[in-house]
């Protein structure tokens, strides 16, 4: 059985189709890139994903349960958590006291909150920083945060949205190191990322949709060699 | 030092009688002293609402008022105490707000602040026109309990500290969290597994609860009430608000501070002649002074105060 399973999903926003008739499947352990230009619905997905909007048509199955028309609270306690691509940080919270909220999902009482919330901001490189108050972080750290909170709420599936733009070079490797440490405490992962050299290194398999069609589905090599990926999208 | 203010406060409000009973305080400084402490009530419910979970709510009459009338109503229907409307207001206006949660929080920002204003205005109509249940613009009057202000006066403290206890323990719990979180951004806050409509409605009914026990001291205390003093929209909605905004938003003591600051401005401004109605004006003066000078407070801007006070007193 797939961890995810995306079957036959559309969405559309008044005349626009920002996703149609989408499937496929997510295997637990992989990581899988999802590509396509500006606009192509890779976010909408997210959102349907997650349960932020309810599919036009179609269904999402999480280990085998549908879950569209869940609420979003609901989706992350079964165990699939997300970042956004615009960064929404807990504003005038600390970064420490960002993560306690999102680890009280799984915490018994506090003290075991704020422990997980430590272990995570460790984890992701951000302990230095768990006093300050979130408003004042730099881009780069906001979008680490987005990834600790995320994990914080003990996730078996991790959908990253973006999670390297506007990171400089440095942020960037450390951020793929992230993302390997993530995949080797055995959590799932569907990423969304423009960065080509990156989602190749990283994805085990990749999902290319152009406005809002699935047009390729393989590994790395596939989709470098599919003419459709690369007249819509590498080409560029 | 600073650990222990709270305690010593308390130790001081705690023997303050003993004063008025050696002839140092007059009975209208304790009647002062109890509006305080009821405002403050009154300030901590709404804060808790609007400014820790972030849903600014224009109509807390609405909760004082439903909590006003059941003390009110236990006694003029059930001849019962009306000393008995302090419990029952918490499963009253906890029922009320539940109600009202239903309806009114499946709105955001601003539309949930017009609803609320809204149904303030509706219980107060309600309750101008159900005669048989409100006795209408007639109100209701009881025997007051004591003539001594004294028992009155602890009976609010101890309210007030209850409610004050109950305020700090949430925040510092998974419900403070979540509250916080949800004020500050909700569609997060949703995805990190919270269930922003329950912790909502949560918030609501604590707060309306809150606002509803001291709705039913309000009565006990003034032994009269009708229908335009408790479902007020100027004097109860917009009093609970600037209470909190004057004192401090999302802070533990800013609704003292607040409540201390609207209850003499209430004062001065009701001993000028021929002022009427225009004593809002003030309010409206208050306000902008304080959006502009100190959006977080006397309590959340203080350090603000003291550097400016410091700098005055360097003689610069
Ligand atoms: N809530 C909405 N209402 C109306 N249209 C929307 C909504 N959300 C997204 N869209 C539209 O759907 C299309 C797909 O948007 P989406 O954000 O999913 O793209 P994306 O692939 O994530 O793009 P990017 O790479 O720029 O982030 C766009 O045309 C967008 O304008
Ligand atoms: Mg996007």
């Amino acid at each position: 059985m797939s961890l995810l399973e995306i079957r036959n999903v559309s969405k559309r926003f008044g005349g626009l189709a920002a996703s149609s008739d989408i499937s496929f499947t997510i295997q637990k352990g992989e990581i899988l890139g999802l590509i396509g230009p500006n606009g192509a619905g890779k976010t909408t997905l997210f959102n349907i994903v997650d349960g932020f909007y309810p599919p036009t048509k179609g269904q999402v199955l999480f280990k085998g349960q549908v879950i569209s028309g869940l609420k979003p609270h609901q989706i992350c306690k079964l165990g699939l958590a997300r970042t956004f691509q615009v960064v929404k940080p807990l504003q005038r919270m600390s970064v420490l006291d960002n993560v306690i909220a999102s680890a009280f999902l799984r915490a018994k009482n506090k003290a075991e909150a704020v422990e997980i919330a430590m272990e995570t901001l460790r984890f992701t490189g951000l302990d230095e920083d768990q006093d300050v108050i979130s408003r004042g972080l730099p881009l780069g750290k906001r979008k680490k945060l987005e990834i600790a909170r995320a994990l914080a709420t003990g996730p078996e599936l991790l959908l990253l949205d973006e999670s390297f733009a506007g990171l400089n070079h440095s942020e960037l490797n450390e951020s793929i190191e992230i993302i390997k440490n993530i995949k080797a405490r055995g959590i799932t992962i569907m990423i969304i990322e423009h960065h080509m050299k990156v989602i190749m290194s990283i994805s085990d398999r990749i999902v290319v949709i152009n406005y809002g069609q699935k047009i390729a589905e393989g590994t790395p090599q596939e989709i470098r060699n599919n003419p459709l990926v690369v007249e819509a999208y590498l080409g560029e | 030092m600073k650990k222990y203010l709270p305690l010593i406060v308390l130790i001081l409000l705690a023997v303050m009688p003993l004063a008025g009973l050696a002839g140092l305080l007059s009975s209208y400084i304790l009647h002062m002293i109890i509006l305080v402490i009821m405002w403050s009530v009154v300030g901590m419910a709404w804060n808790l609402l609007a400014g820790y979970c972030g849903q600014v709510s224009f109509g807390h009459a609405a909760f004082f008022g439903v909590g006003a009338y059941t003390a009110g109503i236990l006694h003029s229907h059930l001849n019962l105490s009306p000393w008995w409307g302090i419990p029952a207001s918490i499963v009253v206006v906890g029922l009320f707000s539940l109600l009202l949660g239903l309806i009114v929080l499946r709105l955001r920002g601003p539309f949930f602040a017009l609803a609320t204003l809204a149904m303030g205005e509706v219980m107060r109509i309600s309750s101008e026109n159900l005669d048989w249940l409100t006795g209408g613009n007639l109100g209701i009057t009881l025997q007051r309990t004591w003539v001594d202000k004294t028992n009155y006066y602890y009976i609010i403290l101890a309210i007030a500290v209850a409610a004050f206890l109950v305020v700090k323990y949430l925040m510092r719990s998974k419900i403070g969290y979540y509250f916080v979180a949800i004020r500050e951004d909700q569609d997060a806050a949703e995805s990190l597994g919270i269930n922003t409509t329950l912790y909502k409605t949560i918030a609501l009914c604590i707060s309306g609860a809150l606002t509803g026990v001291a709705g039913a001291f309000y009565t006990n205390y003034m032994g009269y009430i009708e229908p335009s003093v408790v479902f007020a929209l100027h004097d109860i909605s917009i009093v609970a608000i600037m209470t909190v905004m004057v004192g401090g938003v999302a802070t533990f003591f800013g609704p003292f501070v607040g409540a201390i600051i609207m209850v003499l401005l209430a004062e001065v401004v009701r001993s000028i002649p021929y002022l009427g109605a225009a004593h809002l004006t003030f309010f409206g003066i208050l306000l902008i002074l304080i959006i502009i000078f100190l959006p977080n407070g006397i309590v959340g801007d203080f350090q603000k105060i003291k550097r400016i006070f410091g700098a005055g007193g360097a003689g610069k």
